[in-house]
């Protein structure tokens, strides 16, 4: 299991995709959103939670189709299930994988971009700690996506109309658990349940991911 | 004799057969009786005038838009533990006319909110709920359209259908956290407290077995059509071989 997490983040790594190409468009959408509406703070400052969480959302769907397609294609996915691994272990491996080199650095990059956005400052903390516990619920979902459109031709379109439905109780409490703090309200209840819609999926999303890519590979 | 008979497609055309003529006849009738009692012999409400009587196109395809996804739910469950084709292909056949009935509610709904509420669309609670549940029957249908091989497209479609489920149920307590909303409550219950006036109750109770029986009617329909066009593909691809 070790071994398969090493070797999917050293591709990720070396192949110069995903990593970088995730956090750059995140820069990039955030930076979009004051040309769109204008850069006075104190509407910025209002909408700044959810635009981070929807540009983190989107970012991640961005580098799903690589979870399973280029092992797919090269065959070494095929190599996998006969490991002695259940393939809901390799599941969540890529899943854990996806999140560190697309989460994660999302996760970081976060509070520093609320600052552009001019977050409130009690924002930061919330806004770090909500998509550290909302986007491994993303790239679970994600990968269940990957999964089942892996042996579609060209499942990029129908992967993201797929996944983003999935996406809208997370996206929901994220951006609640943000909102809450800088309106100065109490947002236990709505960072609690997005833990435990993060749990959840690491619970079952395995197990309904190895089977679609059981049957892709039959 | 038991229901599981009739997974076995011969059986179930030949069944079909003989139930189609009566479930034809019996939406003609329901939804003609529903319909005409609801909108022309019907009082208008002292509040809403004639704009109340949207209710009966309303709550019967808003009905039918959440419980034909708990009937591909339950379909999609029998293919995946039992494998009868007719499971499969009968969530097939319900998608699209679901899809149907979750925007008929969602325009009824707007022609009615216009007057009512002063505005077509809101982000309320079971206004959002419906629009999310829009695009999880998008998803599905075009995963259907997407795949060719029929039994690799059964089994992902299910289980798309199971996890979708999930999360449609979980968005819609996370949009009532979002949310505080302005549609009333639910207009039928069975407590007799909490529902609609008499004179609307009785009409809407016969659109709804109408809207119920042209749901079956449609769906037998298309899935005898889907499997005829299985058998159909079946025949093509033994006369190439042959």
């Amino acid at each position: 299991m070790i071994a398969l997490m090493k070797r999917d983040l050293q591709l990720a790594l070396r192949s110069g995709g995903g990593f970088g190409l995730s956090l750059a468009f995140f820069l990039i959408v955030v930076m979009f959103v004051p040309f769109g509406v204008g850069p006075e703070s104190g509407v910025l400052a209002r909408i700044a939670p959810g635009i981070l969480w929807i540009g983190a959302l989107l970012s991640c769907l961005l580098s799903l189709d690589r979870i399973f397609q280029l092992d797919y294609e090269d065959g070494s996915l095929d190599l996998l299930t006969t490991a002695p691994l259940p393939m809901e272990g390799i599941v969540a491996m890529k899943a854990l994988a996806h999140w560190l080199t697309t989460g994660l650095p999302l996760t970081l990059a976060a509070p520093v971009l609320g600052f552009l956005l001019s977050l409130p400052s009690q924002g930061y903390l919330w806004i770090f700690l909500s998509l550290a516990v909302g986007t491994p619920a993303l790239s679970f979902l994600g990968t269940f996506g990957a999964a089942i459109t892996v042996g579609l031709k060209r499942g990029g379109l129908l992967l993201s109309l797929l996944v983003l439905p999935l996406y809208i109780p997370t996206l929901i409490f994220g951006a609640q658990s943000v909102t809450l703090v800088v309106e100065g309200q109490s947002n236990t209840s709505a960072f609690l349940i997005l833990a435990a819609i993060s749990l959840f999926t690491f619970a079952l999303i395995p197990f309904a991911a190895a089977r679609a890519l059981r049957v892709n590979l039959r | 004799m038991s229901i599981w008979e009739y997974a076995n497609p011969r059986r179930f055309m030949r069944l079909t057969d003989l139930v189609l003529p009566w479930a034809t006849a019996g939406t003609v009738l329901f939804m003609a009786v529903g319909l005409i009692w609801g909108f022309f012999l019907t009082p208008d409400d002292y509040e809403q005038g004639s704009t109340v009587k949207i209710i009966f196109l309303h709550v019967p395809a808003a009905m039918l838009a959440i419980n034909i996804w708990f009937m591909m739910l339950v379909t999609s469950l029998i293919w995946l533990i039992r494998r009868h084709h007719v499971s499969a292909l009968a969530a097939k056949a319900a998608a699209p006319i679901g899809v149907t009935m979750t925007l008929i509610a969602l325009f009824t709904g707007a022609v009615w909110g216009e007057p009512m509420w002063g505005t077509y669309w809101a982000w309320d609670p079971r206004l959002t709920s419906f629009m999310i549940l829009f695009v999880f029957y998008l998803g599905y249908i075009a995963l259907w359209a997407a795949i060719e091989d029929p039994d690799t497209a059964a089994d992902l479609t299910s289980v798309l259908c199971i996890v979708g489920s999930v999360f449609a149920f979980l968005s819609r307590y996370a949009v009532m956290f979002w949310n505080q909303g302005l549609h009333q409550g639910a207009s039928l219950s069975m407590d007799k407290q909490e529902h609609v006036a008499d004179a609307f109750y009785f009409p809407l109770i016969v659109s709804i077995i109408g809207f119920v029986l042209f749901f079956i009617t449609l769906v037998l329909l298309r899935t005898r059509s889907e499997i005829r066009a299985r058998r159909i593909s079946a025949l093509l691809a033994r006369e190439r071989q042959g």
